[in-house]
């Protein structure tokens, strides 16, 4: 039995079937159960790692279908709506959740009705592993005790008292009687349960426009027959979509484990397609560069594909003499490279409006369409005023001036000491007060050593400023 | 019945057609300076590899801006992929889109892929050669690597050949190792051609050719950048040049003084 600590005591907060038959419930303290039955073996309540498991095994049950939901914290909720073919029928779809559940370790009570407020009391108060046929449910649920309701305590107590016993007894009242005691939850309730009113559930993952399955008969392992299904798969997906004339610009891949675990893997394309190779070729990148490699344990029984983004992409004709290929080619190659070495490692820069010269250009993703601000126009008959690389954050140095206000004649950098052969500034740069209000004002300059070699230096602050000014350098010419 | 003159012309225009045949465009590309590109006639190759390597590590980033000035020689109106390892970036700075831009080349047409370690750094330079998509492929590593090899070399030319685009290895902090490369060079930064009131001029090198598989001597220019042409030029005579550049094959040319001076 599991305990855990409410308002200052050990409680139990859930129990065996053999400690209920002994006549404890929950919420008794510890204490009170041990002076009953001292030979209690007790386990600390850890309600994290039960959440973590009821998620991973609503993952794993994204397998009899994709509208899966969690139910408050011990409870599955699956729309198998048009889902129970592929298990013969909806016993069988029962009987196949109870064999994985059962081959997972887990003790689990099951109904299947026509609403999903219906299942939940059917399986927590009726009986486990039922079947009901539309209509068969209602006449069930009427049998139910009230405390199927669920509802709190008092409300409960005020119940019974009336004499209402199930929830048949409820239903023949008056509604507006009900309402008007117990809030008008109450009715709402009732009629959900009874299958009168039904809402549709918010799975956790929204079901894709796309699903191709595969349930294997024996489980595989090797690599080449996981890549040869998933080859079958978007071989079958490109038909789909070209029949629709859609695009995919996302694939995943849901590798069901025998034991449970779920892998998802997904790569995303820059411009929608559906040519299956090609897709192919990203996945077997980004299975090759994938941090922790794709475990197959005791084998994948299952794969399913689904493209969870599609776009318009109509058929085109491929002229005889084919054109420019570069922009196909080239985002192919984005895609490539995105896939083995993640989208913030293939990118290009973009302008930005602002003065701030760590601020002027951004790196974005290579695949993406939309370009930025035009970049600034460049003074013909100046040397490059931009260094060519940058450090970011600018490093300090040490610096030796002529005049306070003037560029240094000798700066200290990396242990080096630089003679400034030539130098050109101030090119003053304010901080942008919006955003930082304490930013300091930047003089910068170019300066050029001895050597030959251009810094871009700047100095923070002025000169008889409270704190004293500081050096930095801030990028290197070519 | 086709004639074989016919057939014949017909095969003519299928290799026209093929992706490995420039269309008539010349496989050679000029620096932009009479002088120099006399020198090396023809002229280094399109679709091979060139090494560029950094005189001291000091100089990485004379290095990375002389590449990209042969590579914009190189490219002409095609995108670029310009593959650069991290520690590069920590060591001599990130790439900077405005300085980029600076440069004379457009950020846009500029595909900029950061990798950990130079084994990514090959097979993302590889990868993108063999692409075709692209005109050429800046490949800027930082230190020595076990993965630059001779035969990583010789994949790299192999990969530029397939996908008709030109790839150029710049090395920084590292000894020069075995390649396959049709051109090495050894690159510094020279003082610029100062403008009025002693301002930095326009970005300058010492640019030393190592070998060249055409069979040129080893030889030594001062180049300058000009980025309206984007070609290179030659320093305009000033006489308040302050350093004299070596002739090339004398004491100062060979020796590796031109390095930071340490103190301390």
């Amino acid at each position: 039995m599991l305990v855990e600590k409410i308002r200052g005591a050990l409680r139990l907060a859930a129990l065996s079937p053999e400690a209920c038959a002994l006549g404890l419930t929950r919420g008794m303290t510890l204490a009170d159960a041990r002076a009953r039955t001292p030979a209690l073996s007790v386990v600390v309540h850890q309600p994290d790692a039960d959440a973590a498991l009821l998620r991973q095994v609503l993952d794993d049950f994204g397998r009899f279908t994709p509208m899966a939901a969690l139910d408050g914290d011990a409870g599955l909720i699956l729309d198998v709506t048009g889902c129970t073919h592929l298990f013969s029928d909806e016993a069988g779809l029962v009987r196949a959740v109870e064999r994985r559940a059962g081959r997972i370790g887990l003790a689990v009570r099951t109904a299947l009705a026509g609403t999903p407020e219906a299942a939940r009391a059917l399986a927590r108060f009726g009986r486990s592993g039922q079947v009901y046929q539309p209509g068969q449910d209602r006449d069930a649920a009427r049998t139910l005790p009230i405390s199927a309701m669920e509802l709190g305590e008092k409300d409960q107590q005020a119940l019974t008292r009336a004499g209402l016993r199930t929830l048949g007894d409820l239903e023949d009242r008056p509604t507006a009687a009900l309402a008007a005691r117990f809030g008008s939850d109450l009715p709402v309730r009732l009629g959900r349960i009874l299958g009168r009113e039904d809402v549709r559930i918010t799975p956790l993952r929204p079901p894709p426009p796309c699903v191709v399955d595969r349930i294997l008969f024996e489980p595989i392992t090797e690599t080449t027959h996981v890549e040869a299904v998933i080859g079958d798969l978007l071989a079958e997906a490109a038909v789909w979509l070209e029949q629709r004339s859609l695009g995919g610009r996302a694939f995943e891949v849901a590798f069901f484990r025998l034991d449970g675990a779920t892998r998802r893997i997904t790569v995303r394309t820059g411009r929608a397609t559906r040519d299956a190779p090609g897709v192919m070729r990203l996945f077997r990148e980004r299975l090759a560069a994938l941090a922790s490699p794709l475990d197959p344990g005791f084998g994948f029984d299952q794969l399913r594909l689904s493209v969870p983004v599609t776009q318009t992409l109509m058929a085109a004709q491929p002229g005889f003499e084919a054109p420019s290929t570069a922009t196909r080619d080239l985002d192919g190659l984005i895609d490539r490279l995105t896939a083995r070495l993640g989208p913030e490692a293939v990118c290009r820069f973009e302008a930005v409006e602002s003065h701030l010269p760590e601020r002027a250009a951004r790196l974005v993703w290579a695949g993406r369409r939309e370009s930025g601000t035009p970049w600034p126009a460049r003074d013909p008959e100046s040397p490059p005023l931009r260094p060519f690389q940058m450090f970011d954050p600018p490093q300090p140095i040490e610096t030796v001036s002529l005049a306070p206000d003037g560029p240094p004649a000798r700066f200290r950098w990396r242990r080096v000491t630089h003679d400034v052969a030539r130098a050109e500034g101030p090119e003053r740069i304010g901080g942008e007060w919006w955003r930082r209000p304490n930013h300091r004002t930047r003089d910068y300059y170019r300066v050029e050593d001895r050597d030959g070699r251009r810094f871009w230096l700047f100095r923070a602050g002025f000169y008889g400023d409270d704190p004293e000014p500081r050096w930095y350098i801030h990028g290197l010419f070519a | 019945m086709p004639s074989t003159y016919q057939i014949a012309q017909l095969k003519t225009r299928l290799a026209s057609l093929s992706r490995h045949d420039t269309g008539g465009e010349p496989e050679r590309f000029l620096l932009g300076i009479d002088r120099v590109d006399a020198y090396l006639d023809p002229g280094p190759c399109l679709f091979c590899l060139h090494d560029i390597h950094a005189r001291t590590a000091a100089d990485a980033v004379a290095a990375n801006a002389f590449a990209l000035g042969l590579a914009t020689r190189a490219t002409r109106e095609r995108p670029m992929v310009w593959v650069f390892q991290n520690l590069a970036g920590q060591e001599a700075g990130g790439l900077n889109g405005s300085g980029l831009h600076e440069w004379g080349v457009s950020p846009d047409r500029v595909l900029i892929v950061r990798v950990r370690d130079a084994t990514a750094l090959l097979a993302a330079g590889e990868e993108a050669l063999k692409s075709g998509a692209v005109g050429s492929v800046l490949m800027s590593g930082w230190g020595e690597a076990r993965a630059m090899s001779l035969t990583a070399s010789r994949r790299l030319a192999l990969a530029a050949r397939a996908g008709s685009s030109t790839a150029f290895v710049v090395r920084a902090a590292s000894m020069s190792a075995p390649s396959a490369a049709e051109t090495r060079w050894s690159v510094g930064s020279a003082l610029s051609t100062g403008l009025e009131a002693g301002v930095p001029g326009r970005p300058a090198f010492v640019a030393a050719l190592t070998r060249s598989r055409q069979g040129a001597a080893p030889a030594q220019w001062t180049l300058e950048w000009d980025r309206e042409r984007r070609a290179f030029c030659e320093p305009a005579p000033v006489s308040g040049r302050r350093l004299s550049v070596p002739v090339p094959g004398s004491a100062a040319a060979r020796g590796p003084a031109a390095g930071l001076r340490r103190t301390g």
